[in-house]
């Protein structure tokens, strides 16, 4: 179609071959070099060739103009030639002992190349290592692969993964979202400890669905709620109050709105439109908080829908009980609260007490004027 | 049949004594139920709009899918929420030449303007509807369709698309709404829309609107903005700019009036009211009858940014209030186009060289204004009248448009003069050109206007709409309105039925 | 001889028809026009009058006279005619398909008596404002269907004026409004409580309204969640505006209790009665205790949909409600009809006069038809008519219908390919453009999208086991290809009137075209013509 021709072919992929390992046989992810031996004397077998070729599978259409950049061997040569698709090898590696460095080396390597997209097939660790190797103006998309899934920068399946690679290379993408980077500490989840943390966010292709011709428009674009949202608090915000403001894209433009920096991955605390502190840890947040009142504003970090837990956990037990549940401000757009499929937000404090006080139902800010109520559950309830 | 059945439930249980521990019928006097059930079905009415009514195929379908009978899918409907029994309901008419019969017979205590001579208009008129326009609204295809795609039903979207563009050649305007559901509500939504707009919460209302306008207007409007009204001049009907200027501020949003104003006088001062709202940073917002535009200059000529109406007399039957539909057009601006609620039909390239295809342009529309939030809703509205219209505005061509405005211009003014020769009779009200609607002034007869249409009604006349109520300090007068369907036989003939009556 | 029937069938199982949609690359109409040509003449004027009066158009001031030239296409009768036919035939009526893939917009068959009593000039030549006693006949079908209204929902006083459902549904909110306000209680009462699966035009009515509003999300079952209304309801609660069935078909069992809920924290609830097609004569409104409720004319009682209006809807409302009602009511006297505008404390006009005359005359009639009986074998068949498709799309790969497992539902189903488009890339759109090519309708959902990959089917009683058969073998086939050949599906319609439309200049304010003359601005085309 003559619509393509003046939009980008260039393709970076990185597979990585270890991602993933650990699930199948129960070890809880795949970060390390024992982790992946352990894992493969087990039995596992990898994922990420087969599930990076089925992507690969879905660009055929396009081989001809398609210009693909890869690393070698098991990082993506392979599943190259497994779908008989040009490709231009690049880089060098250890095969049989790929390691994160190879990883975010390969992503630097791409995007200095300049590709349109680029591919990895991995799980959170990847996710993280490539966030840490290139700056935010390329586009990213994962294959789901890995163990964990906390991030929201996979596509649902490899195949959506394909279809959405190949509408973006095509020019039919024209949205993006910020997804975030999460991961949780392996070693500390072995021994039964959840410590989630926010990395970042990636730039990740936001598929444009063919517009139907229903008889409601859809609530709008997440950009817009967000807005809408950041209006909705700032005019209901009250004098005295401390608000600590959670992490996240729907929080940032709230500050924004006020003309204040938010530190996207950190809380920061606003007293009467002003930025008090940024970035605060646990300790920080409980000197201001002494002898004053104060909201909590958050919005669900992640694709699993966690309010608390996951990526603000300066946030503690200890300062969401001082601040009082009555007193915490969820804010969410509809669009973020469609992904849940009507799963309920999830609480992990790491204090059971806590959670089980803060589960139940909670207002959500969804828009000027907009609310829903929504469960919250904690982890372990049924 | 299933009354009969009722019945039996009712009574069966006193016959046998037949209730369980817990008051309910017995196993003996559900078997008797079932029996009658069964029997009943056996002679089961079959219903010629529901093919599934025969009970064969029924029984088919409750084994297929494993029920014992439609009772189970109503398993989540609790008992206290069940009708006990059959609604109380008129008989049925099954057979269509029986209720044919039926609603004919109460039709024929209607009389029609076909049978009278009507000069009604008041928002509703009586153009003539040219046979195509029938002939187009009731081809099955347009008529039972609905909300199909633009690949399915491609017809409707080009028909809208053909009807939108027709109406911004009337219009000069480059935007123009798949209908609304009438006039009333595309004034509304246009006010809405220049609140959104300008994010004020002001808007100034003639006078000389539609009292149903003004109704709809108020409704719709009072969760967002302040309405006042502004005064007429009492000699022209038109609106009075240093009213216009005591009351307008950086507060107001639109000031609406109607061309030609809802007592029939025109507006001759467009382009100065404009001017006036536009320097305040209002946006101008004016009512319109498409149908005088084929003469009359587009209000976007003068300086309207908003301009809407309804376009029932493109080519819809009058049919009691019902051929309405309501169009909003302006400029091809985002910060315009962007606070439509309606739907936007747009016309693209397809895959295919040399194909038209059609879509939703803008469909997540956003407000500009937020905290309003106010895309408002949509949903069905008139489509079917805007493809009436535009097949109207198609036969007619732009030679018919203004032929027909001049014909009727020209009846009108006949029959004013025609009025003012009568003793008593002051026609117009206002001294200002008029298109169709006038306003005629009985005071001088000493007769009430109640009298007068009564009277002749006698003459098989549908005077016209009085104003003594809605417009009090116009006394004793009433609307009249005159279309191409008027000959002047049937104009002298008013002229005539009302120098008797009022002598 | 071999019957037709054997023909159409393999293995008990209906062929897929050969179809293609009509094709006639028709083009624009004002590409049709040739400068002179007439289509229709308005009524010369006559001498009397014109020597009388002159020429009184070019006597308005110069401001009020169009100087713009009309450049409206110049086409004779017959070119005109040929044009909408053409247009006509790219049209899929419900007539001409199975159409039972607009779900939650009921389409049934409208009876074609009912059509042609509609049109017949003691209905389309009346004028609204004509004396009373010359429209008896009009008023007292309006009067009667009233009381089949009352006695359908068990309501106190309805009004018929309304211009379709949301229409109806917006005046609803208003009548909150107005309610609360004439208690002196309007600041304090700011919220309207809604359901997801609730028609988005419950929230989207009562926003417009100026209402803050409150969603709530299903439970684990997809029932309503009653918990969940609980947290929600205060002394800010202005009402309830909720569906039920909701538009997933599943039944609210404890709807009595939502609305004793809101009314103990003295709000109002509105039943939005949009699915009220598979529970005429099973329950109604007053039972569960409703304040408002509404009817779309054009989905429950069989009213054409006129390819998105006009339809027609009722407002039905409990006695103390009654005086909010929009004005006028029509009213009986013992031995006349009559309008009623003394209404002080009404709401006020909604629509244009009293509502769309027409199709309050076409429900009547279609209600007339059927009697009470009638009216409960509607909501039966369409019942069963859902569940017999339940079971037969639950059979296709990669469907699920998602919440209340193994429940039956009430006239329609939401159903889900989420399984199918991981498997295969092909989203429930995708399937929609593919079903086209086999001459049916087929719609998602409205957002959000809540149920991923939706798809909402509802067979209405006007559909035969033989049509529910064609349809099921038309998504089975769709959905086949996608697995074995996604790319068919993914590049459909092939047998459409037109192929995929480039989407882009939809959103793009540079690019879109609203009008033809707006498209010629736009275009190359344009700018050398």
């Amino acid at each position: 179609m003559s619509i393509c021709a003046d939009h980008g072919r260039r393709l970076g992929l990185i597979v990585n071959p270890v991602a993933g390992l650990g699930g199948r046989v129960g070890l809880k992810g795949s970060d390390g070099a024992a982790i992946q031996q352990q894992a493969l004397r087990l039995g596992a077998v990898p994922q990420s060739l087969h599930r990076a070729a089925q992507v690969l599978e879905r660009l055929k259409p396009i081989k001809d103009e398609l210009m693909l950049y890869t690393y070698p061997a098991e990082m993506g040569e392979e599943a190259a030639k497994r779908c008989g698709l040009d490709h231009t090898v690049i880089g060098s590696i250890v095969a049989g002992q790929t390691t994160a460095a190879d990883t975010a080396r390969a992503a630097r390597e791409m995007q200095r190349l300049g590709v349109d997209l680029l591919l990895f097939a991995g799980g959170d660790g990847t996710a993280r290592d490539i966030i840490d190797a290139i700056d935010d103006t390329l586009l990213v998309l994962g294959i789901p692969t890995g163990v964990k899934m906390q991030s929201a920068v996979f596509a649902v399946s490899p195949i959506s993964a394909g279809d959405l690679t190949l509408a973006s290379l095509q020019g039919r993408i024209r949205r993006e979202r910020e997804a975030e980077v999460m991961d949780i500490d392996e070693d500390a989840l072995r021994q039964g400890i959840v410590t989630a943390k926010l990395y970042g966010y990636l730039r990740v292709p936001h598929e444009d669905r063919l517009v139907q011709g229903a008889k409601t428009p859809s609530s709008g674009r997440d950009k817009a709620a967000m807005e809408t949202i950041a209006l909705q608090i700032i005019d209901h915000m009250e004098d005295e109050p401390l608000y600590i403001v959670g992490p996240g894209t729907t929080t940032r433009a709230i500050l924004s709105k006020l003309g204040l920096d938010k530190t996207l991955i950190g809380v920061d605390v606003v007293w009467k439109d002003k930025l008090l502190a940024s970035d605060v840890n646990e300790a920080q947040l409980l000197n201001l908080l002494e002898g004053r009142t104060s909201r909590i504003i958050v919005t669900p970090i992640g694709g699993q829908g966690y309010l608390f837990g996951r990526g603000n956990q300066q946030i503690s037990p200890k300062i969401i009980k001082q601040v009082g549940k009555a007193n915490i401000i969820v804010v969410a757009t509809p669009e973020k609260m469609d992904a849940l499929r009507g799963r309920p937000f999830l609480v992990d404090t790491g204090d059971p007490e806590t959670d089980r006080w803060l589960s139940g139902y909670t207002r959500v800010v969804c828009g000027y004027g907009e609310y829903s109520i929504y469960k919250i559950s904690y982890a372990g309830e049924n | 049949m299933r009354y009969k059945v009722w019945n039996m439930r009712r009574r069966c249980p006193k016959a046998s004594g037949g209730k369980d521990a817990l008051g309910e019928p017995n196993a003996i006097t559900w078997w008797l139920i079932k029996e009658a059930v069964r029997m009943s079905e056996n002679r089961a009415i079959v219903y010629p709009y529901i093919p599934n009514s025969v009970p064969r195929v029924k029984q088919e379908m409750l084994k297929g899918v494993g029920a014992r009978s439609e009772e189970d899918f109503y398993e989540d409907v609790p008992e206290a929420l069940r009708l006990k029994k059959p609604l109380n309901l008129p008989e049925s008419l099954l057979s269509e030449c029986a209720l044919k019969r039926h609603v004919e017979g109460i039709l024929s205590r209607n009389r029609t303007c076909q049978e009278c001579l009507s000069f009604l208009g008041a928002g509703c008129y009586q153009h003539h509807v040219p046979a195509v326009c029938d002939e187009i609204n009731q081809r099955s295809e347009f008529l039972t369709a609905y909300a199909g795609e633009p690949y399915d039903d491609h017809g409707r979207f080009q028909a809208l698309f053909e009807y939108a563009s027709m109406m911004g050649e009337l219009l000069n305007m480059d935007v123009v709404n798949v209908p609304t559901y009438d006039g009333l509500q595309a004034a509304a939504t246009s006010v809405r829309m220049a609140a959104r707009i300008t994010g004020r919460q002001e808007a100034l209302i003639v006078k000389t609107i539609h009292p149903a306008v003004l109704s709809k207007i108020r409704d719709y409007c009072a969760p967002n903005l302040q309405i006042r009204l502004l005064d007429y001049d009492a000699k022209t009907g038109q609106i009075d700019l240093s009213a216009l200027q005591a009351a307008i501020s950086s507060k107001t949003a639109a000031v609406y009036f109607e061309n030609p104003s809802h007592l029939g006088s025109l507006e001759a001062q467009g382009d100065e009211i404009a001017e006036i709202i536009h320097d305040h940073g209002g946006i101008c917002v004016v009512g319109v009858d498409p149908i005088s535009l084929g003469v009359m200059a587009p209000p976007v000529d003068y300086g309207a940014d908003i301009v809407c109406g309804d376009i029932q007399s493109l080519g819809m039957h009058m049919q009691f209030g019902g051929g309405h539909a309501g169009f909003i057009a302006t400029r091809d601006e985002e910060k315009y186009v962007m606070e439509y609620p309606s739907r936007l039909f747009g016309i693209a390239p397809t895959s295919v060289e040399g194909e038209y295809g059609f879509g939703d342009v803008a469909y997540e529309r956003t407000s500009f204004a937020e905290r309003e939030e106010g895309k408002e809703f949509v949903g069905t509205a008139s489509a079917l009248w805007g493809i009436t219209a535009g097949v109207y505005l198609a036969l007619m061509g732009p030679q018919g448009m203004q032929e027909l405005g001049e014909g009727v211009m020209q009846r009108a003014k006949y029959l004013m003069a025609k009025l003012s020769k009568i003793d008593g009779v002051k026609a117009p009200i206002f001294a200002a050109p008029h298109f169709k609607e006038f306003g005629v002034n009985f005071d001088g007869t000493g007769k009430a206007v109640a009298e007068i249409n009564a009277a002749l009604l006698n003459y098989k006349i549908f005077g016209g709409k009085s104003l003594t109520s809605e417009f009090p300090e116009l006394g004793e007068s009433a609307l009249y309105c005159v279309t191409e369907v008027h000959t002047k036989a049937d104009l002298d003939r008013l002229v005539d039925a009302l120098t008797e009556v009022v002598s | 001889m071999q019957s037709i029937t054997e023909k159409r069938y393999t293995d008990g199982r209906p062929n897929l028809r050969r179809f293609h949609q009509a094709k006639w690359d028709e083009p624009i109409i004002f590409e049709l026009s040739n400068p002179g040509e007439r289509g229709i003449l308005p009524p010369p004027i006559e001498d009397g009058i014109r020597d009388a009066v002159g020429d009184v158009a070019s006597a308005l001031p110069d401001m009020l006279r169009r100087k713009t030239p009309l450049d409206l296409p110049e086409m004779a009768q017959p070119q005109v005619v040929r044009h909408y036919m053409r247009l006509s035939q790219e049209n899929l009526g419900l007539d001409l398909n199975i159409d039972i893939g607009q779900g939650t917009c009921t389409m049934k068959y409208s009876p074609k008596i009912n059509e042609q009593l509609a049109r017949t000039p003691q209905i389309t030549e009346l004028h609204p404002l004509q004396p009373e006693e010359t429209v008896q006949g009009i008023l007292e079908i309006m009067y009667k269907f009233e009381q089949i209204l009352k006695e359908i929902s068990g309501l106190d006083r309805f009004s018929l004026q309304l211009g379709a459902g949301s229409a109806a549904i917006y005046a609803a909110a208003s009548i909150i409004r107005a309610y609360h306000a004439a208690r002196g209680d309007t600041g304090q009462r700011d919220e309207i409580i809604t359901t997801i699966f609730s028609h988005p035009s419950d929230a989207a009515c009562a926003k417009t309204a100026g209402f803050n509003v409150i969603t709530l999300y299903p439970d684990d079952d997809g029932y309503p969640d009653l918990n969940a209304l609980k947290e929600a309801v205060s002394e800010r609660t202005a009402g309830l505006m909720t569906a039920n069935p909701e538009d997933t078909g599943i039944f609210n069992p404890r709807i009595a209790e939502f609305v004793d809920v809101v009314h103990k924290a003295g709000g109002l609830c509105f039943y939005d009665q949009a699915n009220a097609n598979g529970v005429l004569g099973i329950t109604r409104a007053r039972k569960a205790g409703f304040d408002l409720c509404h009817f779309n004319l054009h989905k429950t009682f069989s009213t054409p949909h006129g390819c998105g209006g006009p339809g027609a809807g009722a407002l039905g409302v409990i006695e103390a409600l009654s005086p909010f009602l929009p004005t006028p009511v029509v009213a009986y006297a013992g031995n006349r009809y009559y309008l009623d505008h003394n209404r002080p404390q009404s709401i006020g006009k909604v629509r244009a006069f009293y509502g769309v005359a027409g199709n309050v005359l076409r429900a009547y009639a279609w209600v007339m038809s059927l009697g009470a009986e009638g009216l409960m074998e509607v909501s039966k068949t369409a019942v069963l008519n859902n569940n017999y498709l339940l079971k037969k799309m639950l059979e296709i790969p990669g469907v699920s219908a998602p919440y209340a497992k193994g429940k039956w539902r009430i006239e329609q189903v939401r159903y889900s390919w989420e399984k199918l488009c991981k498997e295969t890339g092909v989203h429930s759109e995708e399937i929609g453009l593919r079903a086209a090519d086999f001459g049916v309708h087929y719609w998602t959902s409205h957002h959000p999208f809540i149920v991923p990959e939706p798809c909402t089917l509802e067979p209405t009683e006007s559909f035969s086991k033989a049509d529910l058969d064609e349809y099921v073998e038309i998504l089975k086939h769709v959905a086949h290809e996608a697995y074995t050949d996604s790319d068919r599906v993914k590049t459909a319609p092939h047998n459409s009137t037109v192929h995929r439309t480039d989407q882009a200049p939809f959103d793009d304010p540079s690019q879109w075209a609203i009008t033809w003359r707006a498209y010629l601005k736009k275009t190359e085309r344009g700018k050398k013509g």
